[in-house]
């Protein structure tokens, strides 16, 4: 199951129903990210220097603030991550695992870009 | 004669001729030295005990033996060294190179004479009545423990020097009433000064002993073949059941004498650099040896001549040229340290003396004519600074600008830090410097976690003990910059400084982060070098830090150009250019933050600051602030923040510079700039100095005559006062030199460096900054100067220009897909009448909870 979660990162099929368009994938910053709203909630929606498209939720665990698309975007090693814009806690975009501490990770959602759209679709693993 | 061990085939043998702590260091420095391998080490010594530590012999009676002892078990953890005790060497005969014993005679390939020293006795009438002692040896100590318990009651040392007085310890410890009797005007006469001198005898005196100066032993008088008391010139006799003599101590040679190996003219045995004497196949080190015709009588020199023996052994190159003669013990309780030119004979050196007579302390400290190099000193009643002052002299550093702090007691003087260079030595007992202790704690195998540890793996400190505070600090000072100082590269991505870093971005022309990354990097960044990159471009280049190429690379608070808070809000900061606004500005503040409902509050910038903004309201609050002619604080930025000032000379009776004035000219011209960290000014009308003006980076402070300049201050965590740069300066170049200095800090500091540490950290200090600056040692004046007014030139209100760019203003959205609704994890409650931030516990479901905005 988790290897197809790992598909439909940067654009194939999801396992969920439910698909939110939530902007054209040029309005999002090479490096950038926006926050966009899913089913009620915050999420961060990040691009990476691949043209790669990755969603997690935007509340930042540590400070509880919504927060995480204001971040910045770089890589550690060959892992592409998001710092936490209030104390630099880095997450791992693809995951959402705090690299700095295992015991933490924010939901990543599915997310994929259909037509130039990106889409964001449910939690995943949560199915 | 027979040969009781004989040579095994192929294996050279080394004997040695004494085990005193010299001769146990030379066996150590031959195992340690892989010496072993080749030859067999057979040590002869005359004392039944292994080698102790002699310099702590005066603990004798409290620790006993087995604490001195070097060598407990009595056996060298080598089974190519072989150790005879309580037997003494009766003869030498260098032709068939065999020394006698009392197991026969033994063969050597190479001897190495370690005899050490004996006391002098002075050639007295009476010196050898039963109850004359010396005090040299633990056996000298137990027979001075058997007379003492065997009914003496008064004890009398002739000799006031280090070991009379350590003598004279031993015989107060044995609970006799305690005379020293001293020829010359002063105790200890070598290592101090009549003022050093006298100190030290008040604090003797203190402990009930009685000191006679000026005070020749003409005889020992005794009766009955016993002691009954000393025979004085020019005084009364002095009662005495028993004399130890401890004037002074005379190399041990006879051997070496009457084999006819050449001796220097004072005594001991005369040796080369190498500590070879006139037969090239013997050796001698320590208080027996003379290198150069000079006996020298502490440990430190003949440790160093004993790794000079092993180290010519092994053939290695070294030499013993001489040593440092420093002196520090504690002697009853009393701190006594003497080191380098002591007594002031280089010509035209100076003395800096501090004494306090009631508390016992003395200190002097001799130092060149022109003040900046130490030379030497000594140290009465507290000889803490010792650690410090005795590498500076061996090592020539400079001095710091006011030595007596050195001296001063700690909360009178500044606490002065000295910054040792590398090849200090820092301990001389055992020759280690600042170099090995920061190698043992350092390398990679198995690292010293500890001074402790750095003291059983370097030997520092494990003699006298009078490094270990040094030791110490060096460890400790070590672990806390172990970040910053390991490794100087930015971060994974970047294996260079900031500011190699700017200079490359410089003279590369680069103008956006993915071809600093493309040229000098790895990998895409993260948030240490895309903060970085972004405030070294905007130094550069003055560009809008939100143009599209490097706004993504912006740390949080540039990238929406404003304070970001705890809940995710905004502040609010605009610039109040030297705390100075009109009735109009306070009105739209008040109602601006009375329309978005913002928490308003005065800074220690002399600003206002409005939080608890949303995001998406910032560009809405700054229209507002804009129209009123308010601009961009930069609050948010690591970059100019505020000049702070009083009133002056406009209104203050006080005042005799218009302050407000500069305060405002100097934020309006360095407003905006990007730095390595924040940046505060202030300005003070008069040396009252209301401005606080000398707790930031740069302080100007009124005079009659114009304006003094202050650098490198800060408040906060580490408070430090800014220091005097250049006085008495007319408005113009006060200001060229303030672009100087803040444009050599720019281009040269390290990331979230202050201008504190980054002057400290510069060779050369706050001097180097004035070289700089003032002097313009370096030609880079006008060059820093056309930096700062390109800066200038060239400054816009980032607000106002964000404000005027729709691709910039889309940043500023709650939600890319319902930019009308407010981010619901976003909420306020009231505290006196204000907003305060409220968290939740985890992520808000819009589906669930009504997000609840701040009140419009």
């Amino acid at each position: 199951m988790n290897e197809t979660v790992r598909e439909t990162v940067g654009g194939s099929a999801s396992g969920t129903g439910t698909w939110t368009p939530v902007c054209p994938l040029s309005r999002i910053d090479v490096e950038g990210g926006v926050t966009a709203l899913v089913g009620g909630r915050a999420v961060a929606v990040f691009r990476t220097f691949a043209d790669e498209v990755f969603a997690l939720d935007n509340v930042d665990p540590f400070s509880r603030a919504s927060v995480l698309a204001r971040g910045i975007v770089g890589t550690r090693g060959d892992v592409d991550f998001v710092a936490s814009p209030m104390h630099k806690q880095a997450f791992a975009l693809r995951t959402g695992e705090c690299l700095d501490d295992p015991t933490v990770r924010v939901a990543a959602y599915d997310v994929r870009v259909v037509d130039g759209t990106v889409e964001v679709g449910g939690v995943r693993g949560a199915r | 004669m027979s040969t009781p061990a004989p040579r095994t085939p192929d294996r050279p043998r080394l004997v040695v001729v004494g085990h005193g702590m010299v001769g146990h260091r030379l066996v150590q420095a031959a195992i340690e030295r892989g010496l072993t391998e080749t030859h067999d080490v057979v040590v002869i010594g005359d004392e039944t005990h292994a080698a102790y530590d002699r310099v702590g012999l005066t603990t004798f009676f409290e620790v006993g033996a087995e604490a001195l002892s070097l060598l407990p078990t009595g056996v060298y953890d080598d089974p190519r060294v072989r150790l005879v005790l309580g037997s003494a060497v009766t003869g030498i005969d260098t032709a068939s190179r065999t020394v006698r014993f009392a197991e026969g005679d033994l063969a050597y390939d190479e001897l190495v004479l370690a005899t050490g020293a004996a006391p002098f006795v002075p050639p007295v009438e009476g010196r050898d009545l039963e109850g004359c002692f010396v005090y040299r040896t633990l056996g000298d100590l137990e027979a001075i423990r058997d007379a003492a318990t065997a009914g003496a009651r008064v004890g009398a040392v002739v000799g006031g020097g280090l070991l009379g007085l350590e003598a004279a310890n031993a015989l107060r410890q044995l609970g006799l009433e305690t005379h020293v009797v001293e020829m010359a005007t002063r105790l200890m006469a070598v290592q101090v000064d009549d003022a050093g001198g006298a100190v030290l005898r008040r604090h003797v005196e203190a402990l009930g002993l009685t000191v006679h100066t000026d005070a020749r032993t003409t005889a020992v008088l005794g009766e009955d073949g016993r002691v009954t008391g000393l025979g004085l010139a020019d005084a009364d006799d002095l009662p005495a059941d028993l004399v130890v003599f401890s004037a002074g101590i005379r190399p041990r040679d006879a051997l070496a004498r009457e084999a006819g190996l050449e001796v220097a003219e004072r005594g001991g045995v005369l040796v080369d650099e190498r500590c070879r004497t006139s037969d090239p196949h013997v050796w001698a080190v320590g208080e027996c040896a003379a290198p150069a015709g000079r006996v020298y009588g502490l440990v430190a020199p003949g440790y160093a001549m004993a790794e000079v023996v092993v180290d010519a052994l092994v053939g290695g190159p070294g030499t013993f040229t001489g040593a440092d003669m420093s002196t520090k013990l504690k002697l009853m309780g009393v701190d006594v340290a003497s080191f380098g030119d002591a007594f002031a004979a280089t010509e035209g050196s100076l003395e800096l003396v501090y004494a306090d007579a009631v508390a016992g302390v003395y200190k002097k400290l001799v130092v060149s004519d022109d003040g900046r190099t130490l030379l030497g000193g000594m140290l009465v009643g507290d000889a803490s600074a010792y650690g410090v002052l005795r590498p500076m002299v061996a090592s020539g550093i400079a001095l710091p600008d006011n030595p007596e702090d050195l001296i001063l007691p700690a909360g009178r003087g500044a606490a002065t830090e000295v910054g040792l260079p590398d090849e200090a030595q820092v301990c001389s007992c055992n020759d280690v410097s600042k170099a090995d202790i920061t190698a043992a704690v350092a390398r990679e195998d198995d690292p010293c976690d500890s001074a402790s540890c750095v003291t059983r793996c370097t030997g520092a400190g494990s003699t006298c003990g009078s490094c270990k505070p040094v030791v110490k600090k060096i460890v400790e000072d070590f672990f806390a910059e172990q970040g910053r100082v390991v490794d100087r590269s930015l971060c994974e991505h970047f294996a260079m400084t900031r500011q190699e870093l700017f200079d490359a971005i410089a003279v590369g022309g680069h103008t956006g982060f993915d071809a600093v990354v493309a040229a000098h990097g790895t990998g895409r960044g993260c948030d240490v070098c895309k903060p970085t990159v972004a405030s070294i471009l905007a130094s550069l280049l003055n560009h809008h830090v939100l143009d599209a190429a490097n706004r993504v690379v912006q740390d949080t608070n540039d990238a929406y150009l404003a304070n970001i808070q705890k809940n995710g809000t905004y502040s609010v900061m605009p610039r109040i250019a030297g705390g100075e606004v009109t009735p109009e500005g306070l009105v739209v503040l008040g109602e601006v933050a009375r329309d978005f409902g913002l928490y308003t509050k005065i800074t220690g910038g002399q600003r206002i600051d409005l939080l608890g903004a949303r995001m998406e309201d910032l560009p809405a609050i700054w229209r507002r602030l804009v129209d009123a002619g308010f601009e961009s604080g930069h609050a948010y930025g690591k970059s100019l923040r505020t000049v702070k000032s009083c009133v002056g000379s406009t209104w203050c009776r006080y005042g005799v510079q218009d302050s407000t004035s500069l305060a405002i000219m100097l934020e309006h011209r360095y407003r905006g700039l990007r730095s390595p960290h924040k940046i505060k000014g202030g300005v003070s009308g008069c040396a009252r100095e209301c401005a606080e003006a000398r707790g930031k980076d740069f302080g100007v402070i009124a005079t009659e005559k114009g304006w003094n300049l202050y650098v490198a201050g800060n408040g906060g965590a580490n408070p430090v006062h800014a220091r005097l740069l250049a006085q008495d300066l007319d408005t113009e170049t006060l200001v060229r030199y303030l672009d100087r200095f803040l444009m050599y800090y720019v281009r040269t500091a390290d990331r979230l460096q202050r201008t504190a540490p980054w002057v400290e950290g510069l060779d050369g200090g706050l001097d180097r900054v004035r070289e700089v600056v003032v002097d313009d040692a370096l030609g880079l004046g006008s060059e820093l100067e056309a930096a700062m007014d390109a800066h200038v030139d060239t400054y816009v209100d980032e607000w106002a220009a964000t404000l005027e760019d729709p691709e910039k203003l889309a940043r500023f959205t709650s939600f890319v897909n319902a930019p009308d609704v407010p981010d619901p994890n976003i909420s306020f409650g009231v505290t006196r009448g204000q907003a305060e931030p409220v968290l939740h516990e985890g992520p808000v479901d819009l589906g669930a909870t009504i997000g609840v905005g701040a009140p419009r």
